[in-house]
């Protein structure tokens, strides 16, 4: 069987994104920095979906709906949080996590 | 086998390099605006993969949404608040950077490891196809109702952004 004709390797991606994902929400040290790993995240729950959409579905209408849902989750989510930079930066001038301590105990 | 197939094995493996190596770009560029550049890159290569996994429309909607609309968001979003551009400030946390290198790691190795074991069941007979056709009946039969709220969803995203982002003005004084 071909690579690109088994389950297994859509997964193994999807696991790298989502790994990647989360080392960079560690590593990065800016919001956006952490919404960009994010979306790689999401990304990887997507490709998951395509993929047993795919292999193990019976109706191959619902993986695609649920990636196109996946889609527009993210896309907001993304309007959103851009937003608040936005207006944190203004409150702030920063953009780094650590300086956003006001509601800190 | 005959060799287009060989031809459209290395077309797949090079869209898996170009996730991996935007992935790893991503989350290790010094810039944020190669981490965008980079995520663009992922995104690409996984609309290959949506390609191979027998639906062209979602790859066109994975670039039209990611790389079109995401991505250009997140650079505007980068220009506009003037984050810091060098994305490691380090040296406060030289041992956390390694205690996430191998805790990913290790959860990457132990999850693959795990879903390699996994024997999946393999769909005996379908239902409908991977026509666009067929996704818009569902839409409009299956998933009626989560189709509405998402909409919703992204209308309320979209105005409270606006909100959030608004500049600050004087309370109108009656």
């Amino acid at each position: 069987m071909m690579p690109s004709d088994s389950l297994t390797t859509y997964l193994i991606v999807g696991v790298f994104l989502l790994f990647v994902g989360l080392f960079g929400m560690i590593r990065h040290r800016s919001l956006i920095g952490m919404l960009i790993s994010v979306e790689l995240i999401l990304a990887g729950a997507g490709l998951n979906f395509m993929a047993f959409n795919r292999f193990t579905a019976p109706d191959p209408a619902v993986g695609q709906a649920f990636t196109l849902f996946i889609m527009g989750i993210a896309a907001a989510e993304a309007a959103i949080v851009i937003s608040l930079v936005i207006a944190v930066h203004r409150r702030f001038h920063s953009a780094d996590p650590q300086a956003i301590d006001e509601l800190r105990g | 086998m005959s060799v287009f197939h060989y031809l459209a094995e290395a077309v797949f493996f090079g869209f898996i390099v170009l996730v991996f190596f935007g992935g790893l770009l991503t989350v290790l560029a010094r810039f944020l605006m190669h981490a965008v550049l980079g995520l663009a890159v992922a995104f690409v290569g996984l609309a290959g993969l949506f390609f191979h996994l027998g639906s062209p429309f979602m790859a066109m909607m994975q670039i039209l949404i990611y790389v079109g609309a995401v991505c250009v968001m997140l650079v505007f979003g980068i220009m506009v608040g003037q984050a810091p551009t060098r994305t490691e400030q380090l040296g406060r946390r030289g041992n956390n950077q390694f205690l996430a290198v191998s805790t990913c790691s290790l959860g990457f190795v132990l999850v693959t490891a795990t879903l390699v074991r996994t024997r999946w069941i393999a769909v005996s007979e379908r239902i409908g196809d991977f026509s666009l056709q067929h996704l818009g009946e569902s839409f409009l039969h299956q998933f009626v109702l989560a189709f509405e709220l998402i909409s919703v969803v992204l209308l309320v995203a979209i105005i409270g952004a606006l909100i959030i982002a608004r500049k600050p003005q004087e309370t109108l004084e009656s």
